[in-house]
């Protein structure tokens, strides 16, 4: 029996010291290639007896199975390191920033977002939106709403007035979105519900106004609905929109011309800092106008007031975005100052559902 | 509206407190602005003497007092100059509330010395300015009374912010008929009862209206009273006067001040040494003008009313009296004018010149005109009882009855409008304590409520004083049952997808004015003369915006002046076309300015640098995706608006008609003008002329058709002109086999060596797409020789070998 230890030492001392993997081939080469040294001990099998054959036989094969194996084994280890080596030539610096995605910057402007939230209640009430031109003409701003000729909101100290057309007629901004009432009652027949959100004008410019800001407006005419469904209405609103269980509401006696019985709505609130918790709380806070749509602005809009009644009522859209958000300043919301934007705006994917809650988030 | 308490209580017989007061006058509809409660702001300061002054042991300015305010000695230390032995003055125990100071008073020891209160300067109370020293008060004061209670400084003065429908609560009777019928006392207003007169009054009057003028003074009422003695009125008088913020003057026009307050009815004297002659009532004549009694001089028109002697103008009507006939100390005789006036026409005259005063405040309501001659001969009465005299017959020209208004009024109306029956017996008392007169279904309206109309009014009347609250909520059904419908328009669907679109390509929305300067309107295509203010608030907000662009380049502008040079802002809002209805369109608009690209913002180590056109057109095109417009389907032709770059700008076009908006860089000069500066890019789409894609039966998407086959990408380069557009080529490769080239991209844009002078290299990569089978090499070989034959043949390029 010759003695194969010294070989296989030698070719696995070989073998753990090839480096690489062309270096691990050139020791397979150099015992199992056609003239290796493994490959020349199983030549020598031809030769010999059939009992020799068999006994040298198995020991060259267990021989080349080990080399087999160790250089194998040997692969993959050389592979693994190689593949190491490259991750670790590979390495980022994580830790550099990255440009922030569009989603990430891009913001919604409260009025358009509060805009969204308003849609969703009144639209699941099964209000539509009816929007009309900020400039208008004297009938539709006044005259169909009951103003008095004379009346001070008509004069240029309050109202923005274009000059007089060919006809002497002179038209103007739209002091409230009460015109695109009347356009809804003239055009439409009842059953109506909708509200009118937009642009309206005065000429007003301090600490708290804004010769531009934004109104909503609702309108729910027909021939049963009373002062307490518009009861029902705003309070079922201001649940809703400032997401509290219970609000409790103030119907104080008002004046406008166009509504009659007319009212004020205060909303109970607790102030504290910056903030403005409702529900709760021993103060209260103003914020809408409403009434039974009156008789006379019935009639201007081609509808019999012993027949169709019904109620409406109007709030500044920037005013409980203020509220409900704790935005200080009026006159901010028109700036575009990125400071301001960045820090009160939304993000461009929350959208105010009354599934997921109106302001996300 | 201001009043005090008990002011309120000499026309209400009341048990009520003041809180609960208060309370009622908002729930009646006379909101409570303020109360003002001097005993609460004076609460703990009483009258104290002085028992002794000594020098403090240890300071030469101070002295140590002892005081008795009503209980044992207290010792004060005190800095005042005029503190002496003997002396009254306030006293303020530790523990008190300083409202000058704004400090709650606490035990002290000063110099060494206990001080266990404060006696007060008219400052610390906020009485005055005056804190040279305290206050010193009458020998008679009596120690311990409450301050407020001794100065008369404890009557609650309470200011109703009125609506403009009710003169009648421009008076306290009026507010308290109001608190009666809420059940809150009994209304006790005295009837004034008419004086005879001795003799005739020697002014006549004579109302000089042609026909169409004579509401503008319905009733005229005149009389003299003779021999009186013009002083101060009483200290009743004045304390309420001032508690209301009026300053006493004589107690003749303190009277007809008093009576304005009382009950809401103007009137007017004129010292009848100073008046010439008949008193015309007239209108203005042009260039007519008179020095009222602010001391201020007003030129006059036809359209205000006068009152005017032989001499001219001697007053305002209904506004102002004239300084000339104006009652002073020396008057003896005294003319009281108790006139009605046409509301809208005081309203008018008054805005004119510019002058508010309390009687137009009540003129422009509409005062009772059947208070007319009672409010004469109540200022008859207290100028008699004040100042003596002798009183002449009634001089009334005109009519001051008017009938009163009666309205249908069946009780149903109230259930049918507020949704809840309020008993008929009660409704009626309320009516009847308003001073309604209600029977068989009419009602009759009192002569100091012209603003009630009609059977919706009386509703409100019977519903403000039951109480607003006894309306219950009920809910109002759905119109469907089921689950709501959607209800927005097409076009607010694309307002709304807009606004979330540019905000989620890193865009920030800004809402800016409607109106902008006339040049900035000018240069953007607007400044037509029907879209320019006649009143704008401010230079620059003159002109309705043509486009929402200068707003925006502004707002960019402004920013970049507060330190902030990288801006990307939107906005999605109406421009004027014109000013008819119809003239009004919503866009949506986006300006870059600096490095605010559309991969991100600022200077960044993955690179970045100014914004440029692509940042723009990127922002138009995404926002037409996400609105529908199928890719290829907008035109984009080259040069745009004048306040574009021309050659750095595009138009998106429909077809050749629809125009729907631009995209660019600023023209310098736009920049210029504008005052900003940039790079800044920006674009425009009008949201109502994107067309509509077309409604659909069902909601189904089309069948997808895709390949079993893999497509199969080749590159290409030309050389082509320089000014040759990029976009010409792919649609030249496009077109090259429409079955097969599905699409085509530019990858490189290259100039300089190697290419002729004048022109560049563009390589493009085509996507070939096999359906029925893959393709051979030759027939790979064959579509791309179409290709390039194509794109040579339309561009003049030439195949980069």
């Amino acid at each position: 029996m010759t003695d194969h230890s010294a070989l296989l030492h030698e070719t696995l001392a070989a073998i753990a010291q090839a480096g690489d993997e062309a270096a691990l081939e050139s020791v397979r080469v150099a015992a199992l290639g056609k003239k290796g040294t493994i490959s020349a001990l199983l030549a020598t099998l031809g030769k010999m007896s059939p009992d020799e054959r068999r006994s040298a036989g198995a020991a060259i094969n267990a021989l080349k199975d080990e080399v087999s194996a160790a250089l194998d084994a040997r692969r993959v280890a050389l592979k693994s390191a190689g593949l190491q080596a490259r991750l670790e030539r590979e390495a980022l610096d994580v830790s550099l920033p990255v440009r922030r995605a569009g989603v990430e910057t891009g913001r919604i402007h409260p009025i358009s977002q509060v805009l969204d939230e308003i849609t969703a209640i009144f639209a699941d009430m099964g209000f539509a939106i009816a929007e009309g031109p900020d400039i208008e003409s004297d009938d539709y701003n006044f005259t169909k709403l009951n103003f008095p000729p004379g009346h001070p909101a008509r004069e240029m100290h309050d109202t923005f007035f274009f000059a007089p057309d060919d006809k002497g007629e002179r038209k103007l901004l739209r002091t409230h979105t009460s015109p695109v009432q009347v356009r809804t009652m003239l055009t439409q027949k009842p059953p109506i519900r909708v509200i009118c959100p937009g642009r309206t004008y005065r000429c007003d410019a301090d600490q708290t106004h804004t010769p531009m800001f934004h109104q909503v407006e609702g309108l729910v005419i027909d021939n049963s609905a009373t002062l307490a469904n518009l009861k029902w209405v705003l309070e079922e609103f201001c649940k809703a929109f400032f997401e509290v269980p219970h609000v409790a509401m103030r119907f104080r006696p008002s004046f406008f011309p166009f509504t009659s019985p007319s009212m004020e709505v205060d909303i109970q609130c607790r102030r504290s800092g910056g903030e403005i918790r409702f529900g709760e709380g021993e103060d209260w806070l103003e914020i809408l106008g409403c009434g039974m749509v009156h008789a006379n602005v019935l009639r201007n809009c081609g509808l019999d007031p012993d027949v169709h009644q019904g109620y409406a009522w109007g709030m500044g859209i920037d005013r409980i975005a203020m509220l409900k958000y704790g935005l200080p300043d009026l006159r901010d919301f028109f700036d575009a100052d990125l400071r301001w934007i960045d820090h009160y705006g939304f993000k461009p994917l929350d959208i105010p559902s009354l599934a997921g809650g109106l302001s996300g988030s | 509206m201001k009043f005090t308490l008990s002011w309120l209580k000499d026309h209400l017989d009341t048990t009520a407190s003041l809180a609960e007061i208060v309370e009622a006058l908002t729930r009646v509809g006379l909101e409570v602005e303020t109360v003002e409660d001097a005993s609460a702001k004076y609460k703990g300061f009483v009258v104290a003497r002085v028992i002794e002054a000594r020098q403090h042991p240890n300071a030469d300015r101070l002295r140590v007092c002892m005081v008795d305010a009503g209980g044992g000695p207290v010792q004060v230390v005190c800095g005042a100059p005029n503190a002496r032995t003997g002396m009254k003055s306030v006293f303020s125990p530790v523990g008190t509330y300083i409202p000058g100071k704004k400090i709650t008073l606490a035990k002290g020891v000063i110099r060494g010395v206990e001080s266990n209160g404060m006696l007060c300067s008219a400052a610390e109370l906020e009485l005055s300015n005056d804190h040279d020293g305290i206050i010193d008060l009458p020998e008679d004061a009596p120690v311990g009374a409450p301050y407020a209670t001794y100065a008369g400084l404890d009557d609650p003065v309470i200011d109703v912010a009125l609506t403009p429908n009710r003169p009648d609560a421009t008076g306290v009777a009026g507010i308290a008929r109001d608190l009666a019928a809420a059940g809150l006392g009994r209304l006790k207003t005295q009837a004034q009862a008419a004086i005879a007169g001795g003799f005739d009054c020697p002014t006549a009057v004579k109302l000089e209206f042609s026909a169409d003028g004579a509401k503008l003074c319905p009733a005229f009422a005149l009389r003299l009273v003779r021999g009186v003695a013009n002083g101060p009125s009483p200290e009743w008088v004045q304390k309420r006067l001032r508690a209301i913020g009026l300053r006493p003057i004589n107690a003749l026009v303190d009277v007809t001040n008093y009576i304005t307050f009382d009950r809401g009815r103007p009137l007017h004297v004129f010292d009848l040494a100073k008046v010439s002659g008949a008193l015309s009532v007239r209108r203005a004549r042009a260039g007519e003008s008179v020095l009222a009694l602010d001391g201020k001089s007003y030129a006059l028109d036809d359209g205000m009313v006068v009152i005017a002697d032989a001499k001219g103008v001697e007053s305002i009507a209904g506004i102002m009296g004239g300084e000339h006939s104006g009652c002073d100390a020396a008057t003896r005789d005294v003319l009281i004018e108790s006139a009605l006036w046409d509301p809208s026409n005081i309203a008018a005259t008054g805005r004119k010149l510019g002058i508010v005063t309390d009687a137009r405040y009540r003129f422009e309501r509409g005062v009772d005109p059947e208070f007319c001659l009672p409010g004469a001969e109540l200022a008859t009465r207290m100028i008699l009882d004040i100042c003596g005299g002798e009183a002449s017959r009634l001089t009334v020209a005109g009519d001051p009855k008017k009938p009163r208004r009666v309205i249908d009024f069946p009780y149903s109306e109230l259930k049918r409008l507020i949704g809840v029956d309020i008993p008929e017996d009660e409704g009626m008392a309320i009516l009847a304590r308003l001073g309604f007169e209600a029977r068989a279904g009419k009602v009759t309206v009192p002569s100091w409520r012209p603003d009630i109309e009609g059977k919706a009014d009386i509703v409100e009347q019977i519903v403000r004083i039951a109480g607003l609250s006894r309306v219950p909520v009920t809910p109002l059904p759905r119109l469907n049952e089921g689950v709501p419908a959607a209800v927005l328009t097409p076009l607010q669907k694309r307002t709304r997808l807009a606004k979330r679109t540019l905000a989620a390509l890193g865009l920030r929305e800004a809402v800016t004015w409607s109106f902008i300067a006339k040049p900035a309107a000018e240069l953007f295509g607007g400044g037509k003369p029907e879209l320019a203010l006649a009143n704008p608030i401010a230079a620059d907000l003159s002109d309705m915006r043509p486009s929402l662009a200068p707003g925006l380049i502004a707002a960019a502008e402004r920013n970049a002046r507060r330190g902030f040079p990288n801006v990307a802002l939107f906005e999605v809002g109406q421009i004027f076309l014109g000013a008819g209805e119809n003239d009004q369109r919503i866009a949506a608009a986006a300006v870059r300015r600096g490095l605010a690209k559309t991969r991100g913002e600022g200077r960044h180590w993955s690179g970045g640098g100014p914004v440029d056109i692509y940042d723009a057109k990127s922002d138009a095109l995404a926002l037409l995706a996400s609105l529908g417009v199928a890719a290829g389907a907008v035109q984009i032709v080259p040069g745009g608006p004048a306040f574009l770059h021309p050659g750095r700008s595009a138009t998106l076009q429909f077809g050749p008609k629809i125009v729907a908006g631009w995209f660019g860089e600023l023209h310098p000069q736009a920049l210029e003008a504008l005052d900003a500066e940039g790079p800044l890019v920006a674009f425009e789409i009008t949201l109502d002329a994107v067309p509509l894609a077309k409604a659909r039966p069902t909601k189904a998407k089309p069948r997808l058709e895709r390949s079993e086959f893999m497509p199969v990408q080749r590159d290409l380069a030309f050389v082509v002109e320089e000014r040759a557009p990029a976009g010409d080529l792919l649609k030249a490769a496009l077109a090259a086999d429409r079955a097969l080239v599905v699409g085509a991209e530019v990858f490189d844009v290259y100039r300089g060596s190697g290419l002729p002078e004048g022109r560049k290299s563009v390589a493009i990569s085509v996507t070939l797409q096999p359906r029925e089978k893959t393709l051979t090499d030759a027939e790979i070989e064959a579509v791309v020789t179409k290709i390039v034959a194509e794109v040579e043949k339309r561009t003049g390029a030439t195949l980069r070998l």
